[in-house]
């Protein structure tokens, strides 16, 4: 991720440190992962310690610090998705890809992670892969889905 | 926009708009709340404005993309005005028919309507349809009649006009007091009253206090609150506005997570349009009252829908709860005095001062006042939002709205409140939709979240889905919390994988009050519910799992 980019994000804050979680959402967002670079570039920019952003980076599991897969594939685990079968799921696409929920695979080509509730519950169980919804999916079915991908 | 700058004037307005509006102008509304979208519902809209592009009819059909009404179950959902047909199911294939049928030829189209199930009787209209026909929909209901994106269509259903005469015609004092004759109680879980609440952060010594709409929703299972400030925004913005200037604070933020986008974007599409309009910011409405409000996009882990965690993250700290020997009314965000009330809370104030607290009273049973959004999902028929008055049974709620049990199963158990929650039996169906009644049962109302179980759920794997669920979630900083529930966790797996023994059942009745006493916050101490009222009514599945090392269920 280059210099041009992480500053033009702080700006955006005016380099307001109670801005930290916003400006690391960013950054994942654009490069999909937080690389300790970035972390160290953040840190002086906003005057945060280094340790209090690695507390933040560590604290919530929406943020990677390993890269991340082409392709990411949230399933649902909430409750009503639960009920309706989704630890089946969980164990097709384990089959599949060989990634368990926080995973990437070696070939960086799929990253696994289980969402709380998509409020989408009619559909459950959901799985959902690079933004797509596939709902009310059987375990067969997400295998076929994901053999789709390369 | 031109600004507004006084009561007169915002009538004025609302009389153009309602002027320049043709009632009877047909118009397609489509659902493109969360469930919608995931069905397909973008593509259902784009289909419907090249259709009437087509056909050369931009001027006289209106296309209208609304939050969720709630009928999640039979999405993507259409509502064709003035008539109020509701048709189910669309597709983009079906869009074709719709317009030169129903648009035009004034003729409705049988197979996208509702059936009855037991009668086999179709439904034209939206308010017939027994799932809607059973409720109050006194907040959602709109959710149709408006798209979110517009402050005009909330100006013409008489949005702000409670603001309006909050500001004009009532003291601060007078709406509070208004507030706690109403009895208003919040409906992210407390169930604590919100008035007193306000009073408190009225009364705090300090100059500069806050207001917060908690838009976390961290409860798996509960949409409620997204379906609606997704759809209608402003209605908690002006409940929001109107605490504010009750309480005498000039700063307010909306706390929602960061993977709402659709959320995020009708918030601050929201918030400009009532700051052009004068609705928002300095000298609203030319009272001499100023607010603004900022919003705060965050990850939102369950913890962090606490509120002294909550306001942690705002400061951009960790949301780790602290004690409140000091309640966050009194200190809060950046030690301020902060009142924190959830999305529903705040959506339910200016019905209240428009129509009264003796009218909001009137509705509910005694000590639970007006109606409570429910997010109804699991094992049942009709998965979507419901919003009923309090005082409703749970067996109404289930069958006569939610359609019952599918596939011919025998309803089980009812899980109310999330992982703070509890699970009861189908013999304590006729407990009403009411705070306290629930919380005798076990089952605490928390925000609204019901799952339905089938006869086929085994509650001693609810119970683990719970606690594996909150040892994820636990801020881990409160040792009773993140050890009590890793501890409970192992039992309840070594029983789920056929190593239970003897005992098991008691050293986790003994973990659980340990537990709920010790913990420094809500999430430590509630997180023995599930396991308690399994146990409670559930009994002899965890004595039969132990013994014969599988689940009878």
């Amino acid at each position: 991720m280059d210099d041009d980019k992480i500053d033009k994000i702080i700006n955006k804050y005016q380099g307001d440190a109670s801005s930290l979680i916003q400006v690391l959402l960013e950054i994942q967002r654009e490069n999909r992962w937080l690389p300790k670079e970035v972390l160290e570039k953040v840190s002086k920019k906003l005057k945060v310690p280094l340790s209090q952003i690695q507390h933040i980076a560590t604290f919530y599991k929406a943020f990677s610090l390993v890269p991340r897969g082409r392709h990411e594939i949230h399933v649902c685990t909430g409750t009503a998705c639960h009920v309706r079968g989704a630890p089946r799921i969980l164990d097709a696409i384990h089959r599949t890809t060989g990634v368990g929920p926080g995973e990437t695979d070696s070939d960086l080509k799929f990253s696994l992670e289980t969402v709380n509730c998509l409020g989408c519950c009619a559909m459950g169980p959901v799985m959902v892969v690079d933004g797509k919804h596939h709902g009310k999916i059987a375990p067969a079915k997400a295998e076929d889905v994901l053999k789709n991908y390369d | 926009m031109p600004r507004i700058n006084s009561p007169a004037e915002l009538e004025e307005l609302r009389k153009d708009i309602l002027l320049k509006r043709d009632q009877n102008k047909p118009c397609i509304a489509v659902c493109t709340g969360t469930g919608c979208l995931a069905l397909g519902a973008a593509n259902v809209v784009t289909a419907f404005k090249e259709e009437i592009k087509k056909q050369g009819l931009e001027a006289k059909v209106d296309v209208r993309e609304t939050g969720c009404p709630g009928f999640c179950e039979r999405g993507p959902l259409t509502v064709i005005y003035p008539e109020e047909i509701c048709y189910l199911q669309v597709q983009p294939d079906d869009v074709e028919e719709i317009v030169s049928q129903t648009i035009l030829a004034k003729k409705v189209i049988d197979r996208l309507l509702y059936v009855d199930p037991i009668t086999g009787e179709k439904i034209v209209h939206e308010s017939e349809i027994p799932f809607y026909k059973n409720q109050m929909r006194l907040l959602i209901g709109n959710n149709t009649k408006i798209d979110p994106k517009s402050i005009d269509d909330y100006l013409a259903l008489g949005g702000y006009s409670a603001l309006s005469k909050s500001l004009f015609e009532m003291t601060p004092e007078q709406v509070l007091e208004e507030i706690k004759k109403a009895n208003l109680r919040g409906r992210g879980g407390g169930g604590f009253p919100a008035g007193m609440k306000w009073e408190t952060t009225r009364n705090a010594p300090e100059e500069v206090k806050y207001v917060i709409v908690n838009a976390h929703e961290g409860e798996p299972g509960a949409f409620m609150d997204r379906a609606l400030f997704t759809g209608n925004p402003h209605s908690v913005l002006e409940g929001l506005i109107i605490g504010a200037y009750a309480i005498g604070s000039h700063q307010g933020y909306i706390y929602t997570r960061h993977d709402t986008p659709q959320l995020i974007d009708n918030i601050a599409i929201a918030l400009t349009q009532a700051k052009e309009y004068g609705l928002l910011g300095e000298n609203i409405l030319g009272s001499g009252f100023s607010f603004n409000v900022e919003v705060h996009l965050d990850i939102g882990i369950f913890v962090s829908g606490e509120s002294s965690a909550l306001m942690k993250a705002i400061e951009g700290r960790t949301p780790e709860p602290r004690p409140k020997y000091i309640h966050t009314s009194v200190s809060g965000i950046w030690e301020k005095p902060s009142n924190l009330n959830n999305v529903e809370t705040w959506a339910n104030v200016p019905p209240i001062i428009n129509r009264g607290s003796e009218w909001f009273s009137s509705i509910g049973t005694e000590q639970s006042k007006g109606t409570k959004l429910i997010s109804l999902a699991g094992n049942i028929s009709n998965t979507g939002v419901v919003e009923v008055p309090m005082g409703t049974s749970l067996r109404k709620v289930i069958y006569d709205i939610g359609g019952g049990i599918p596939n011919g199963k025998k309803l089980k158990a009812v899980h109310i409140g999330g992982p703070l929650g509890g699970s009861i039996p189908e013999s304590l169906l006729d407990t009403p939709v009411d705070f306290d009644e629930l919380a005798k049962v076990g089952a605490p109302m928390g925000a609204g979240g019901m799952i339905i179980m089938d006869e086929d759920t085994c509650m001693v794997d609810v119970a683990r889905y719970f606690l594996n669920f909150l040892t994820d979630e636990s801020c881990g900083k409160c040792v009773p919390c993140r050890e009590g529930i890793r501890q409970m966790l192992k039992i309840l797996t070594n029983i789920t994988e056929g190593r239970g023994k003897e005992g098991d059942i008691e050293l986790l009745e003994e973990l659980s009050e340990v537990t709920r006493d010790a913990s420094l916050c809500a999430l430590g101490g509630g997180a023995s519910n599930p396991i308690l009222t399994t146990i409670r009514y559930f009994r002899d599945e965890y004595e039969a799992y132990i013994k014969e090392k599988k689940c009878p269920a």
